[in-house]
């Protein structure tokens, strides 16, 4: 009988009852080479390879009042690797294969169809991580022994695959949970292979999900597909119920790009519908993933109970604390991501130079907009474009964070006089001169119409707290019930409420599978850089956000959450499923099949004979 | 009666699990039981413990009937566990209002079975076991009592892992939720539970390719 990774057994020896033991999966990992270290470039980072897995260590407690001093900008920019496809075996197969050690989980949908080509295989492991020159190496979770977790970089129409090891320590004990899931942040992807909160499984299994990379709307678009629904930017991370926040403070997130034909990812060449924007990957195409962090006074990485994480005080991009960039005098496109847990970013450049915005949560916006100031909510992305080709060599622009939360930690002396080190996140450093070929053009890429006449009808979202319990339309979230059903092949708009007026908390609302575009925001029509498709729509405390979306190409189960890490724990989730009928109500009963007082009508409600005559509702 | 003069000397307790938090966190103030018997927070009902503590008072109309009662149908699934292996405390929001006749009197009216205690005491003692336990960090939330009487609290003291559920959940979620600060079972026998789930899986799969809701 096969081991429960599936490894050969002269390579591994499990132990009797527990699987791979934490030694033998590591060594495996580093045999096989499961990440590519990319050492010939300077400022990529080294995944540290261990005899053995760090054992837990002892975290402080309680919280300390605040992290350790660091020197600010002593410290490259670190660009996680790209991960690279790979053979293994077992190899991968439609229905979950329980013998081998793989979790339970639904047929993979369309696998002959999209058979994948690229195969990846992701080990969660502890491993060790040092966030900053001036503090020992500390304890974190990680994807193949690295934080942030290797870059996956495909291309549409090249369907890819990661089976995901969970090796996380079985005698876990403390902050976070050794069980997981994985959300691809926000592919097009089947249900079964979406990271669904509730399917989270455990140590010494492996579960693999499948990414087609297809285009939303390949079905209904001749050719495979139409190129203006491209997603690019996405990330991927634990989604494990009521313990997202936990793990992914401990480390588990990376991040996974999608080229084409139009974002080809180079500067030349291509076709003639290749945009050229500022490219390669780790080169010119940078990814920034920004989160915030506590540390003791040990320097180990803050994660005791109880349960919530804690406000971060070190500002943390790519996994180092204020680093600096070293940039030629040339255009750059910049990769934003927000992997919370909670604060939200406000950026700015020091010399007042705009952002070049030119996607929002990885979509190409229509046309590029600069914009002053840029407020990057959890799970966010924004793609910017900035020149440093007016700059003199020897010149040195900080990125600051000019959002009143939470004060950061520096010693004196400050480095520049001109710059508050409390608020600068980053430094960039003009130190060479480039070539640049690279262009970023007034029109982007021109959208598929929005037809408002394929809503079949609309949909309430009342996102709540009630008597201390967060609710959905008055319902708590239950993965076991889905609170609406929509049509595939049908578009729907969605109303998003904030429905606390007083609390000061904006919700980031995240909808998995399709992206979709902002009709309006309070009544008003979105401001340019809400005009884009997106997949996360920050709600302010009152707010109301129309929302447009289509549903194609798979079924299943998806959800709608808010992605502050810490009310998504707090059950602040819906289920919602792709099927064959659209619902009339949503949320119309509870768990117990009891009528919700609070259950929302829909306002224009499908009549049935009308779902056959109008447009797309039969696609 | 010094309520904190008992918080235990930490150096000195053996029994302590190596990966609590310890009464230094949790305070050791001694409560009252419905049974009108002391009790001390840390030493006697958490220390190497899995316990459920929610926070409820007998005059809350609003949300408590419904999470009591939903408490005491987790407390029947889980069976003959409650009291030998798992714990559920009922902490009083108002102890001016509720002294242990009341609890007691509560407790039997919504059907509470041995192992569930409901507990009340000094108001200063109950608000810093409160904030330990479920404190929003925020102004308007932590000062509105009615909002803390939404969510129990799960610790598994040994582990020193924590989670919460909505009491509004369904009694099988708050009993699923206690399974999430167990120690990780055996790999066998999570092994044959992935057959059963799989079982379950693959019937819907079943069920929904006969409507057409899945395609190979």
């Amino acid at each position: 009988m096969s081991t429960p990774t599936g490894r050969k057994k002269k390579d591994v020896k499990p132990e009797p009852g527990e699987g791979l033991t934490r030694r033998t999966a590591l060594k495996l990992g580093a045999a096989a080479g499961a990440v590519t270290v990319l050492t010939s470039r300077k400022g990529f980072s080294l995944p540290m390879l261990y005899d053995s897995v760090p054992p837990e260590p002892t975290v402080c407690s309680p919280q300390p009042a605040h992290s350790p001093g660091t020197t600010p900008f002593v410290q490259a920019l670190p660009i996680p690797p790209i991960a690279r496809p790979r053979k293994f075996s077992p190899v991968p197969t439609q229905s979950a294969n329980i013998a081998a050690g793989e979790a339970p989980r639904a047929d993979h949908q369309r696998w002959s169809e999209f058979l994948p080509q690229d195969l990846y295989e992701f080990t969660l492991t502890p491993a060790l991580h040092t966030f900053h020159p001036d503090m020992a190496p500390t304890y974190v979770w990680t994807y193949n022994g690295i934080y942030p977790g290797p870059t996956i970089i495909g291309q549409y129409g090249i369907p890819s695959l990661v089976r995901f090891h969970n090796n996380l320590p079985v005698d876990h004990t403390g902050f976070g949970s050794n069980t997981h899931t994985t959300h691809l942040h926000n592919g097009h992807t089947a249900s079964e292979s979406d990271g669904f909160a509730g399917d989270f499984w455990g140590p010494g299994f492996f579960k693999d999900h499948h990414y087609p990379n297809i285009y939303a709307g390949y079905d209904t678009f001749p050719g495979g597909g139409d190129p203006r629904e491209a997603m690019r930017t996405f990330w991927y991370h634990d989604h494990r119920h009521s313990f997202t926040a936990t793990n992914n403070y401990r480390g588990l997130n990376g991040m996974f790009l999608l080229y084409d034909n139009v974002d080809t990812g180079f500067e030349t060449g291509g076709d003639h519908n290749a945009l050229h924007l500022p490219g390669q990957y780790g080169l010119y195409d940078i990814p920034l993933n920004f989160t915030d962090k506590k540390f003791c006074a040990d320097g180990q990485m803050f994660a005791t109970a109880p349960d919530a994480v804690p406000a971060g005080d070190k500002f943390i991009v790519n996994g180092a604390i204020q680093p600096f960039f070293q940039v030629a005098r040339r255009k750059y496109r910049f990769r934003m991501l927000n992997s919370g847990p909670a604060r939200i970013w406000t950026f700015t450049m020091s010399d007042g130079r705009p952002f070049t915005l030119i996607a929002t949560d990885g979509n190409l916006l229509e046309h590029p907009v600069n914009v002053p100031s840029l407020e990057l909510h959890v799970s966010s992305r924004y793609d910017v474009v900035l020149d440093f080709s007016g700059n003199q060599i020897g010149d040195s622009v900080y990125l600051m964070n000019i959002a009143s939360q939470f004060v950061n930690n520096a010693p004196e002396p400050l480095p520049d006089p001109n710059v508050d080190v409390t608020k600068a996140v980053m430094r960039f450093d003009v130190v060479s001169n480039a070539q640049d070929q690279s262009v970023v053009p007034d029109t982007l890429i021109q959208y598929p119409d929005l037809n408002l006449n394929e809503v079949v009808t609309t949909r309430i979202w009342n996102f709540d707290l009630i008597g201390g319990q967060f609710k959905v339309n008055g319902l708590i979230f239950d993965p076991d019930r889905a609170d609406a059903t929509v049509k595939q092949g049908t578009a729907e708009t969605w109303i998003i409420r904030n429905k606390l007026p007083a609390s000061g908390w904006t919700h980031p609302v995240h909808i998995h599978l399709e992206e979709g575009r902002i009709l309006s925001r309070n009544g008003a029509p979105p401001p340019s850089e809400e005009s884009g498709r997106r997949d996360v729509y920050p709600i302010r405390p009152g707010e109301e956000v129309h929302i447009f979306l289509r549903f194609r190409e798979w079924f299943g189960k998806y959800m709608i959450h808010c992605h502050n890490l810490g009310h998504e724990d707090n059950f602040m989730l819906v289920r919602w499923d792709v099927g064959t009928q659209t619902s009339l109500v949503t949320s119309p009963v509870d768990s117990l099949g009891n009528p919700n007082p609070l259950a929302q009508p829909n306002p224009n409600p499908p009549v049935l004979s009308d779902l056959f005559t109008r447009k797309g509702a039969l696609a | 009666m010094n309520r904190r003069d008992l918080l235990t000397c930490v150096l000195a307790d053996k029994s302590r699990p190596g990966a609590s938090m310890g009464p230094e966190f949790y305070t050791n103030a001694v409560l009252r039981t419905h049974e009108n018997k002391p009790v001390r927070f840390y030493d006697d009902l958490i220390k190497g413990k899995l316990s459920l503590i929610n926070f409820i008072y007998t005059g809350c109309m609003k949300s408590c009937p419904r999470s009591t009662g939903n408490l005491a149908k987790a407390q029947k699934l889980l069976g003959d566990r409650v009291g030998r292996d798992v714990f559920m405390y009922s902490i009083t929001l108002k102890p001016e209002e509720d002294d242990p006749t009341t609890l007691r009197d509560y407790a039997r009216g919504h059907g509470a079975g041995p192992g569930w205690l409901f507990l009340t005491g000094d108001e200063y003692d109950l608000t810093t076991i409160r904030f330990k336990l479920a404190r929003w960090d925020h102004p308007m939330l932590d000062f509105d009592l009615d909002q803390h009487t939404g969510m129990v609290r799960i610790i598994n003291d040994t582990l020193n892992q924590w989670t919460m559920c909505p009491t509004h959940a369904t009694p099988k979620q708050i009993v699923d939720a206690v399974s999430w600060v167990e120690p990780t079972k055996p790999f066998a026998v999570r092994l044959r539970e992935n057959y059963v789930a799989q079982a379950g899986i693959d019937r819907e799969t079943k069920e929904a390719k006969a409507r057409g809701a899945w395609r190979a």
